[in-house]
C-alpha cells in the first residue's frame, strides 16, 4: 500500500500540480508538499505529492526500473 | 544503458560479497513494509543472499492487518441504501467474519474504487443525497492523504463525506513484536515511505531501547542490498543505530507539513491488528474537532459480533513466526482468487507474494537448489 512512484511536475496551479508519469499526464495534490515547484521530481502516493526527489536520483530510479522491466 | 546495467551488477556483487564476509552466524532481518516484500521477491533478493541471511516479512501490509471487526463494519455500512463506500481496490476481497465487500458489491451495494482519497470528495459532491464513506486504511504514508482529504472536505463544507478510520502506526507494532518472546529478529529493514513522513526519530527506540540495528530502506534492488549490507555491518561491529539508506527521499525530519495535517485531524487510539490483537496507541481516530467527518460518530451503526472459525495462520505469518507455505491452507483452500486470510488478498501480503513469486532458495549461478 505504501507504493509510491517518482514523477516530474510540469505545471502547477495553487495546490494542484500536473505531473508526467511514463508519458501520461495526471493531476496530483500538493496539499502535503506545498513547496514543490514546476520542474521538481516528486514522489507520488495515492494522488498526493509526498516528497521532493533529487532529479539525478529520480532518473537513476527510472533507469533502474526500465532495466528491471527489460526495456533497456 | 549497458554500462549502467554492468555497474548495477558490479555493485550488487560487491555488496553480496561484503554481506557474506560480515555475517558469520545465521541472522533474521525483518522487512516491515509490504512494498518491500514484493520488491524483494520481484528482484529475487532472497535467492542471491548468503544462506545465513534470512529475510522475514513483518506486519507491514495495512490491508493484511485490518481486523475482521473493521471489515464487518464496512460491510454493514455498504449495505445501507443511503451510503456510497469509497475504497482502495485491494480492500474488496478482504474477508470479514462472514462476507467481504466484494460480495456486498455483487449484491448491489454501491462501492466505488478510488486511487486517491480526494476522489471520494467528487463522489460526495455529485451525490448530495448520499453519505459517502471513505475506508481510511494505511500507515503513516497514507494517513496524511486521508487527513488532507478531511481538511478539504471541511473547507468545501461538504456535509456528506466521512472517513472510517483503520489507520495504523508502525512503531507501536514493532515494539509489540520485540517484547513477544516467540519473535526472533536481528535487525529491521525500515519502511522508506513511512519514514518519508515520520523521519527517523520515531524509530530511535529500536537501537536505544532494544539494541536493534535498523536501516531506512528504498525500494530498488540495490537499495535493499545496500540496506542488508548496512545491517550486516552493524551486526558485525556489534553497534546499533538508525541509518538511512534512502536519503534521496527520506529527510531526517520527514515531511512536517504532512505530520501537521495528520495531527490536525487524527489522534492516536488503541487498535486491533489482525493476527496480533490489540496494540495500545497503534491506530488513529478522528479527533473531536473533526468528529462530524467520522463515520462512526456521525453515522453510528450496530454490527453483530461473530466469531470466525478458521485454520488460517495469518497471525503467525504477520509476526514472522512461520512461512506462508507452513500454513496448510496455503495454495490449496487459500488462493489469491479465493483468499481465506488477508495476507493472501493484497498483492503486498506475504502469502500472496509467496504464492506469486515462489519461495525456493536458489544458489545464484551454481544451479543448486
Amino acid at each position: 500500500m505504501c507504493l509510491a512512484v517518482p514523477a516530474k511536475i510540469i505545471d502547477k496551479k495553487d495546490q494542484l500540480a500536473v505531473v508526467e508519469l511514463s508519458g501520461v499526464r495526471r493531476d496530483v495534490s500538493l496539499l502535503l508538499l506545498p513547496e514543490a515547484e514546476v520542474g521538481d521530481f516528486v514522489l507520488i502516493h495515492a494522488g498526493f505529492a509526498m516528497q521532493i526527489i533529487d532529479q539525478e536520483e529520480a532518473e537513476k530510479t527510472n533507469e533502474l526500473l526500465k532495466e528491471m522491466n527489460g526495456l533497456a | 544503458m549497458l554500462e549502467a546495467k554492468q555497474d548495477t551488477k558490479k555493485i550488487a556483487s560487491f555488496l553480496l560479497q561484503e554481506i557474506d564476509r560480515l555475517i558469520t552466524k545465521p541472522v533474521r532481518l525483518m522487512e516491515v513494509c509490504g512494498t518491500h516484500t514484493v520488491a524483494i521477491f520481484r528482484a529475487g533478493i532472497r535467492q542471491v543472499l548468503p544462506t545465513q541471511v534470512e529475510l522475514v516479512s513483518g506486519p507491514g501490509c495495512p490491508v493484511c492487518v485490518t481486523a475482521d471487526e473493521y471489515m464487518d463494519m464496512a460491510i454493514a455500512y455498504a449495505k445501507r441504501q443511503d451510503v456510497i463506500l469509497a475504497t482502495f481496490g485491494d480492500m474488496l476481497k478482504v474477508p470479514g467474519s462472514t462476507s467481504s465487500l466484494g460480495e456486498a458489491k455483487a449484491n448491489g451495494a454501491d462501492i466505488r474504487i478510488v486511487y486517491s482519497p480526494l476522489e471520494s470528495l467528487e463522489i460526495a459532491a455529485n451525490h448530495p443525497d448520499k453519505n459517502v464513506i471513505f475506508l481510511a486504511v494505511g500507515f503513516e504514508t497514507t494517513a496524511p492523504t486521508a487527513a488532507a482529504t478531511v481538511l478539504s472536505a471541511a473547507e468545501k463544507k461538504l456535509k456528506n463525506f466521512f472517513v472510517l478510520s483503520a489507520h495504523k502506526l508502525v512503531p507501536p507494532a514493532l515494539k509489540t513484536l520485540l517484547v513477544d518472546p516467540e519473535v526472533k529478529v536481528d535487525g529491521f529493514i525500515l519502511p522508506g515511505h513511512v519514514c518519508a513522513i515520520t523521519g527517523e526519530e520515531p524509530f530511535q527506540f529500536l537501537p536505544e531501547q532494544y539494541h536493534m540495528p535498523a536501516v531506512v530502506a528504498g525500494f530498488e534492488p540495490l537499495d535493499i542490498l545496500q540496506t542488508v549490507y548496512l545491517l550486516a555491518k552493524q551486526i558485525h561491529d556489534g553497534r546499533t543505530s538508525v541509518e538511512n539508506e534512502y536519503k534521496r527521499i527520506v529527510k531526517k525530519n520527514g515531511n512536517p507539513v504532512a505530520r501537521q495535517m495528520l495531527a490536525e485531524v487524527y489522534e492516536p487510539a488503541d487498535a486491533i491488528w489482525r493476527g496480533i490483537g490489540l496494540i495500545p496507541n497503534s491506530g488513529l481516530r478522528v479527533n473531536e474537532r473533526y468528529q462530524s467527518f467520522d463515520a462512526q460518530v456521525a453515522l453510528p451503526i450496530e454490527v453483530e459480533k461473530t466469531v470466525k472459525q478458521t485454520a488460517c495462520r495469518c497471525g503467525q505469518v504477520l509476526r514472522g513466526l512461520i512461512k506462508p507455505t507452513e500454513c496448510r491452507l496455503f495454495g490449496k483452500a487459500c488462493l489469491p482468487e479465493h483468499p481465506v486470510g488477508a495476507c493472501m488478498v493484497s498483492v503486498e501480503g506475504s502469502c500472496a507474494a509467496w504464492y506469486k513469486y515462489g519461495s525456493g532458495r536458489y544458489q545464484y549461478g551454481t544451479g543448486n537448489n
